[in-house]
């Protein structure tokens, strides 16, 4: 059977307009597609017509709402907003400390009841690990002496972050999410 | 108000179901502080399908809406001008908010806010059908009764239930199987009371549990089938259920019974209206003391957030004994973070002088709670606990169920102190329950207490029966207690968990200044099981047709041999409690107003758990001729 004809240049670009935000924000989707990606392998030599498909533009920027809202889930909980405003210099290490104890604990909460974080690396710092050929290179930056091919032996630095399970609050239609905190008036 | 009374003609008639069994069992714990929902697929093939609980969908913060697994039982009226509507994505509408953005916003604008609806539930001194709460809220605030609180709170859950992903038609709450914790010293008013709450919020197949009984299934439901390796006929197990607002005790025994074990819940503890808010306020008292001894001021905000500060210090201290304090920081209310904020330290010393020597004291097995004499002219509120020492209401109930377990068929450990003044009821093992628990130094203290009671009798000491979730238990273990029912797992055996009892004023010449002496029948034995139905007592009352009549009527958790008809001339104080009386009215149908109609008063317990008192007359005008005594009449104006 002969290969279907390749694409005509505007379904592409649609294509790949759609495409690009699918994979951007659809992380079960961009799976899929990198499965297609034979992996090892060069790319293929572009052709004229497709290095003028992908011509290099910026990304629009990525929509805020979510981030509002965590912003806003960390100055409710834990006044994370007010202690990024306030000028701290003035203040003693005891009033920060006492301000800090209140971030902690709120922020902390937050943090936990919304996502869990665990390290990326569970091996104590400050220990030689090995990194393996064939590692994610999202998940492990090397520095140092950076040379060579893995694997890697070095010291483990900083055990890494990852987050597992994040889920925000829903956002009920008709709320601004750029108001992290209302201004209260007692009355 | 007027779907309140269409609620409480229908309560009564959702007890049986026609066709099929809904696919689900849903076990509610509505509790004082926080209520939760669990639920197992039925038509799951399984020997023992698994129990999950559901997060309850509900606004967290303004125009937030999140599952938790939790829902605090907090309701807030809107300010509608200013808050907006409390939008639900099945309600967009919505006047109110339940859950946790109703307790943190109550903070704020606390005239708008209930709290505790489950105690006023429970509050014979009020009428409970009419709206009372918020108390004292001003008068554009709209105000509900404490049955209609409990709908609400009900209802959200339903909500909640029917809106989760791939729910179909024949999913919705309303057509499965509803299990619903209510706190095993309920009376019989509170129980129907909650169940009419249940009805109204479209809870059509509903049956009621003890929370004590709850925790013990969802213990069961934990252990697998290794439970039985850990309770042999012969162990009395006492649950000490210490949650946000409310102490609840329960005595359950294992049985022998032609070979194979048995449960049976025993004896109930008396209604105690104390719990870790009480416990969590104490200790803001005393750091608010601290500070204002700095000669700082702390006002309304401040000692919220101090109490929420405290409540987390105080569960590090109880659970981690190697810190000796926790620091307690309260932020300043404006948007500056820093300075006017108050620092205080909350010391190991202090928890466990406050908490733990105060409400959990090592005593005597001779305690007894305090009992403060109530003022003539007392405020409307709620009872509370008059005594805080959760050992010395722990020593008492002990001591006046010490023959729960005399005369127990199957039962094969006679108690021999039994007649011994002092006595007291001696478990074998112990499942603690309600978050309070989570202390460790607190669960150790009430070890301890036990232990020094026990030991002094010669008996064994106490096993403790570890292994539930002390927050999720109840609704999980009402939702065991579901499948149990439907054959699915052991069922504990207990029926009504006192008896009940009628005043009769006896025919005495009058004197003046002397109440007419008052004789107590039997209407229902200690024990009714669920769907039976008492004998008719032989003693007629004569009640005027169209003229409301009311009852004194009576409880007692201890008086197990009293069968219907049963007339007690006199009985000790503490056997006998006195409930909100009881009312019938007689239609004129088929009779002339005014006409004395001679009745006997007959008592049944509903499949759903409730008791159902009917006067039955003597010589009926049709066939199965009957009226139903109303339970929950206001006792004192």
């Amino acid at each position: 059977m002969p290969p279907d004809p390749p694409l005509a240049f505007f379904p592409r670009l649609a294509l790949a307009w759609a495409a690009f935000f699918r994979i951007l924000f659809d992380g079960l989707f961009a799976r899929e597609v990198a499965k297609l990606r034979p992996s090892g392998e060069l790319p293929p030599i572009p052709t004229a017509r497709a290095s003028m498909a992908s011509l290099p533009t910026i990304p629009p920027p990525a929509p805020v709402d979510t981030a509002l809202q965590l912003l806003g889930l960390f100055q409710r909980e834990g006044r994370f907003v007010d202690f990024l405003e306030q000028d701290i210099a003035t203040f003693s290490d005891a009033d920060v400390g006492a301000a800090a104890r209140v971030v902690h604990e709120g922020c902390r909460k937050a943090l936990r009841a919304h996502a869990r974080v665990e390290p990326v690396r569970t091996e104590e710092e400050g220990t030689r690990v090995t990194v393996p050929a064939g590692f994610e290179p999202g998940e492990v930056k090397l520095s140092g002496n950076v040379t060579g091919a893995p694997p890697f032996t070095g010291v483990l630095r900083h055990r890494g972050w990852r987050a597992v399970d994040f889920q925000l609050p829903i956002a009920i239609a008709d709320h601004d999410a750029a108001v992290l905190a209302p201004a209260e008036v007692e009355l | 108000m007027s779907a309140a009374k269409n609620a409480r003609t229908s309560a009564t008639n959702a007890t049986s179901r026609d066709g099929a069994l809904g696919q689900y069992v849903v076990g509610i714990d509505l509790g004082t502080t926080h209520s939760a929902l669990a639920f197992a697929d039925a038509s799951a093939t399984s020997d023992k399908p698994r129990i999950d609980v559901m997060p309850i969908s509900q606004i967290v913060a303004r125009g937030q809406l999140e599952a938790q697994a939790l829902l605090p039982s907090f309701l807030y009226f809107a300010h509608l001008s200013s808050d907006g509507p409390m939008a639900l994505p099945w309600d967009p509408k919505r006047t109110y908010a339940v859950g946790e953005y109703a307790r943190s916003r109550g903070v704020e604008a606390p005239a708008r806010l209930i709290s505790s609806a489950k105690s006023w539930l429970s509050h014979a001194g009020v009428d409970r059908r009419s709206a009372l709460l918020p108390l004292g809220a001003e008068p554009d605030v709209e105000k509900i009764s404490p049955v209609e609180a409990s709908w609400r709170y009900l209802e959200h859950m339903r909500e909640a239930w029917g809106a989760q992903p791939g729910r179909v038609a024949e999913h919705a709450l309303a057509a499965q199987d509803v299990v619903i914790a209510v706190p095993a010293s309920f009376d019989a008013s509170a129980r129907e009371l909650t169940a009419e709450a249940a009805n109204a919020a479209g809870i059509e197949h509903l049956t009621l549990i003890e929370e004590p009984q709850a925790a013990l299934y969802a213990w069961i439901d934990a252990m697998g089938d290794r439970w039985r390796t850990q309770v042999k006929p012969g162990d009395v197990i006492l649950v000490v259920d210490v949650g946000g607002g409310t102490t609840d005790f329960s005595a359950i025994a294992a049985l022998d019974r032609s070979g194979s074990l048995e449960l049976a819940r025993v004896a109930v503890g008396e209604h105690i209206l104390l719990g870790g808010d009480n416990m969590d306020l104490a200790l803001a008292h005393l750091v608010k003391g601290k500070l204002e001894a700095q000669g700082k001021e702390i006002d309304r905000w401040q000692m919220v957030a101090l109490t929420h500060a405290c409540r987390a210090a105080k569960e590090r201290l109880l659970t981690d004994a190697d810190l000796p304090s926790m620091p307690i920081a309260i932020a300043s209310r404006g948007s500056k973070l820093l300075g006017g904020g108050l620092r205080a330290d909350l010391t190991r010393d202090e928890v466990t002088s406050t908490l733990v020597e105060g409400y959990f004291p090592l005593v005597d097995a001779a305690a007894r709670p305090a009992v403060r004499p109530r003022g003539a002219l007392t405020q409307v509120g709620l009872p509370y606990a008059s005594d805080p020492a959760v050992t010395k209401h722990l020593a008492a109930f002990l001591a006046r169920q010490a023959d729960a377990t005399r005369k127990l068929e199957g039962f094969p450990v006679p108690q021999p102190q039994a007649e011994k003044a002092g006595a007291l009821l001696h478990p074998t093992a112990l499942l603690f329950n309600g978050g309070v628990m989570k202390g460790k130094l607190l669960r150790d203290r009430v070890v301890a207490a036990l232990d020094s009671w026990l030991v002094a009798d010669g008996a064994p000491k106490v096993r403790v029966l570890d292994g539930a979730d002390l927050d999720l238990a109840v609704a999980r273990g009402a939702a065991a207690y579901g499948l149990a029912r439907r054959g699915r797992g052991i069922r504990i055996r207990g029926g009504t968990a006192r008896a009940y009892y009628v005043g009769i004023e006896s025919p005495a010449p009058a004197v003046p200044g002397v109440e007419p002496p008052i004789t107590a029948m039997c209407l229902a034995p200690f024990g009714m099981e669920e769907g039976s139905e008492a004998d008719l007592p032989p003693h007629e009352l004569g009640v005027v047709v169209g003229e409301p009549i009311r009852f004194r009527f009576f409880g007692s958790s201890v008086r197990r041999a009293d069968r219907a008809g049963t007339t007690l001339e006199r009985w000790k104080r503490e056997e006998l409690d006195e409930l909100a009386p009881i009312e019938v009215t007689l239609p004129a149908e088929g009779r002339r107003e005014g006409d004395v109609v001679p009745v006997r008063l007959r008592a049944a317990v509903t499949e759903m758990g409730t008791l159902l008192v009917e006067a039955v007359p003597l010589s009926p005008l049709k066939p199965d001729e009957r009226w139903k005594v109303e339970l929950n009449v206001r006792s004192s104006e």
